[in-house]
């Protein structure tokens, strides 16, 4: 039996104290031991920043890459290797500012791979400059007079680039978090999940008190359907998105890999690369 | 009889200019002939001229010719932007629809043939393609059973009506032209070819087929001029082979996917052009780091920025050596002829998994887009070498979870690689400084030791024959130096210069990085002038060549970046010029 401590290494964590990257990954631990993956068939493929380290800090495959391109990294694994369970994580900052672009695409794409954002509101390894996702009006290193940008609203996004899993958790609830990234796992197709992971030393104003105070549970929601994306887009608007648990799931749609002509049904890592003379002269002909 | 010729046929873009030649030319290749193609053509749809050169002859031809024998008009423009490449021999078949005009300095005759009008009688004035094809054979003297084949090939699914219709059409045009030829009837005709079947084909379809026998399964690509043939050919036959091709949201995710692919152990690469590339060097940095196998192929085109997206230019060299921050190690190969995209690509992929580490092939427009006939490849000779990669269930269990030493410190600087999945062998990759377990590391001593350990590889690179050479001489004039599409116009003037009494040799640098100096620096030693021909403004092969051999006081640069190929007599002119 697999337990979490198996996805334990001997690598001492970076973080801060207090930091909420802490409980992202302990719930990633969980919820893999959970699932019942062995640890060699899972990887963890990360972006850059404090949440980029987590990549090392699980006993799994692991691939650090680099500024906001965890996604496209994680999806080319995943083609490559459909056995493997696929874990890509990051921040705010590479998922919602420098790798937007492929955060909508992997959306869209539907791989079947679970992607955990450690969204902390500001940019932290770099000391405190603001984040798409820091509330307008927040004062930063580089927002000395307030942020004048809107905030970037991540569920409505998903919600709204066909996401066929889209979940938000926190830190303090790790027993929450556990079960989404456990459900994300489970999901056929691309699970998105952003994470409220407060930054204890740049961000004063989202703090745990902060989060306590406003978020509101789904399943405290009463009879709240996950399965209707207009209820979904609803509840989150009204929240401003400070909500927990599945926002919403479609366990019907087909994931990119299931759609793809020709696709192999095994991992494409086993095939025998030599073609066939036969299969090669059959090429040629095309040319004669 | 004509020992070789020289066809143009141009148009407004959109017009089925392109299919004249295709169907043209197929017909030659089929009766033996060897061709070398090269496409006029603009950034848009429709509209705008458009014209396809094609060189025909019994012999290997890798270099379109100055002069035309013949030019097929479908527009007054292509009378008045291609009529100086005639001479008093040549002929103009030009459409009666547009009533054209022969300039007054215009040394060719013109015959002006009712191409679209008898395509209209037979029902639908697209065929004026056809016609013109006949009109071509009648010069030729070609019978037209010789297009049977090709027009049942083409036209077969869409039903023997069409078929017949365009036969015809082919038929009339040779009548028509007939009649108004009279005595010149078959006055081209081309000496005869072997009736050998060739392959026929664009450099960019060689290296897609390379990288199919090469055994990739896995393909991400974002289209752009001119490497988006390669794309395309993948996502036609890699369904076969069970593998898949994405077109990417850009070619940062092109080139990271692939990363992620081959970190699976899938074969997977990218195929781009200069503004791609540009985006995608972070990711090559990753790859040289992190010791990820990855294959990018650049289809060079006019730069900077969007710069000329359908012309030819060759100056993206310094940036696939140099190009990504830090030091990487890092492998350049340079086809030159449609054999060598064929077989250099295959290589590539072994490259990038025995050393662990990103190869590029660098292409350009010309050897990308020119179509050319090509020796059918040797399929023994297609070779699958994968390096130091563990794919075994045998790793001991470590003990106390320590990290597999996936970054070991070896004696040629290539570390085992094992895949994820693979039981205990768990590791750590990233593109941190990181130590033999790629964990970050940022202690000096291990610093060095990974530093040293991954450019340690380039001492190791497994490629055959990094250079083409071409010597006859011990003590030569002029050595020749280029590298891709100016292989047969650097062939062709060698022989030029040496019939006219000069020693010429010539070297085709085919492995650009690490530069083969070995091979090289005798030839420039035993040469009295090094004369380096290249498409760009700064003579940047020149600029590798003396960093790596020297002979910087017998080094001429040759340059020409206004976006055509270096033709042969003009180059004769050009090198002369500079000799004196």
């Amino acid at each position: 039996m697999v337990t979490f401590k198996d996805f334990r290494n001997n690598v001492k964590p970076n973080w801060c104290p207090g930091c909420g990257d802490f409980s992202v990954q302990a719930a990633i631990q969980r919820a893999a031991a959970n699932v019942g993956i062995q640890p060699h068939d899972l990887a963890v493929i990360s972006g850059i920043g404090c949440s980029g380290r987590i990549s090392g800090y699980i006993h799994s495959y692991g691939f650090h890459g680099i500024h906001g391109r965890a996604l496209p990294i994680a999806q080319g694994l995943k083609m490559a290797n459909k056995d493997l369970h696929v874990i890509a994580s990051g921040g705010d900052g590479d998922g919602f500012a420098i790798g937007i672009g492929h955060t909508i695409h992997s959306i869209r794409r539907n791989i079947d791979l679970t992607y955990v954002v450690m969204d902390n509101q500001i940019y932290g390894l770099t000391k405190g400059q603001t984040s798409p996702r820091s509330a307008e009006g927040f004062k930063t290193k580089s927002t000395p007079g307030g942020a004048i940008e809107p905030s970037l609203k991540p569920l409505e996004l998903a919600l709204t680039s066909g996401a066929t899993f889209v979940a938000q958790g926190f830190s303090s609830d790790i027993k929450e978090l556990t079960a989404i990234i456990e459900a994300g796992i489970n999901h056929k197709g691309f699970s998105f999940i952003n994470v409220f992971s407060p930054c204890v030393t740049y961000n004063k104003v989202n703090t745990y008190d902060w989060f306590k105070e406003n978020l509101t549970k789904l399943s405290d929601v009463e009879g709240y359907d996950h399965t209707n994306r207009e209820e979904a887009m609803r509840v989150v608007m009204e929240n401003e998105g400070l909500v927990t648990g599945i926002i919403y799931q479609n366990e019907d749609a087909p994931s990119y890999q299931e759609q793809v002509p020709g696709y192999a049904p095994t991992p494409l890592v086993d095939q025998n690369l030599k073609m066939s003379e036969t299969e090669f002269n059959t090429l040629l002909q095309d040319f004669m | 009889m004509l020992q070789q010729l020289s066809w143009k046929v141009g148009g407004q873009q959109g017009e089925g200019i392109e299919s004249t030649g295709e169907i043209f030319s197929m017909a030659m290749n089929r009766l033996g002939y060897y061709l070398y193609g090269y496409r006029h053509f603009s950034s848009r749809i429709k509209g705008g001229h458009t014209n396809n050169k094609i060189c025909v002859r019994p012999t290997q031809v890798r270099t379109i010719p100055d002069d035309l024998d013949i030019l097929v008009a479908f527009d007054q423009e292509t009378i008045d932007v291609n009529y100086k490449e005639l001479t008093e021999k040549s002929i103009i078949l030009a459409d009666a629809k547009f009533s054209p005009v022969a300039p007054e300095d215009c040394l060719a005759p013109m015959y002006i043939v009712p191409f679209t009008e008898v395509a209209a009688e037979l029902g639908t004035s697209l065929m004026k393609n056809m016609v013109a094809i006949g009109a071509t054979s009648a010069l030729l003297n070609l019978d037209k059973a010789v297009f049977q084949e090709v027009v049942d090939e083409i036209f077969g699914k869409k039903g023997q009506e069409v078929v017949e219709k365009n036969m015809q059409a082919i038929q009339q045009g040779f009548d028509t032209m007939a009649e108004q030829l009279g005595d010149r009837l078959g006055e081209w005709e081309l000496v005869p070819a072997d009736g050998k079947h060739r392959l026929f084909m664009i450099g960019n379809d060689a290296i897609a087929l390379g990288a199919l026998a090469a055994g990739v399964r896995f393909m991400a690509a974002y289209p752009i001029t001119p490497a988006s043939e390669i794309m395309e050919y993948m996502i036609k036959k890699l369904p076969l082979f069970g593998g898949a091709v994405i077109q990417t949201e850009d070619e940062i995710a092109a080139a990271t996917m692939a990363i992620g692919s081959n970190y699976g152990g899938v074969r997977a690469f990218t195929a781009s052009a200069g503004p791609g590339l540009s985006l995608m060097m972070e990711a090559i940095g990753l790859s040289g780091m992190t010791e990820q196998p990855l294959v990018i192929v650049d289809t060079q085109r006019g730069g900077p920025s969007t710069g000329l997206p359908t012309k030819q230019e060759q100056s993206d060299l310094m940036q696939m050596i140099y190009g990504t921050h830090g030091e990487i190690p890092k492998v350049v190969i340079a086809p030159s002829t449609g054999e060598e995209a064929f077989f250099d690509t295959i290589q590539a992929f072994n490259i990038a998994e025995e050393l662990q580490l990103p190869v590029i092939i660098l292409s350009d427009l010309q050897l990308s887009l020119g179509k050319q006939t090509v020796d059918p490849f040797d399929y023994s000779k297609i070779e699958i070498r994968r390096g130091n990669l563990i794919n075994t269930e045998e790793i001991p269990e470590a003990e106390d979870k320590s990290y597999f030493k996936r970054y070991e410190v070896t004696e040629d600087g290539v570390s085992p690689r094992v895949l994820p999945g693979t039981k205990h062998a768990i590791h750590h990759v990233t593109g941190v400084e990181h130590d033999e377990t790629g964990k970050p590391s940022e202690a000096a001593s291990n610093r060095k030791a990974q530093m040293d350990k991954r450019m340690k590889k380039l001492q190791h690179v497994n490629f055959s024959d990094p250079v083409y050479v071409s010597a006859p001489y011990e003590e030569a004039d002029i050595l020749f130096v280029g590298f891709n599409s100016t292989r047969g116009v650097l062939e062709e003037l060698q022989q030029t210069l040496i019939a006219q009494g000069m020693k010429v040799n010539h070297a085709h640098i085919r492995l650009i990085h690490p530069f083969p100096a070995k091979e090289v620096q005798p030839l420039v030693a035993n040469a009295k002038k090094v004369v380096v021909v290249e498409n760009n403004a700064t003579g940047q092969l020149a600029n590798i060549l003396k960093m790596n051999v020297g002979g910087h006081d017998k080094v001429i640069n040759v340059l020409k970046y206004d976006g055509t190929p270096f033709l042969p007599l003009q180059l004769e002119k050009q090198v002369k010029e500079l000799l004196k």
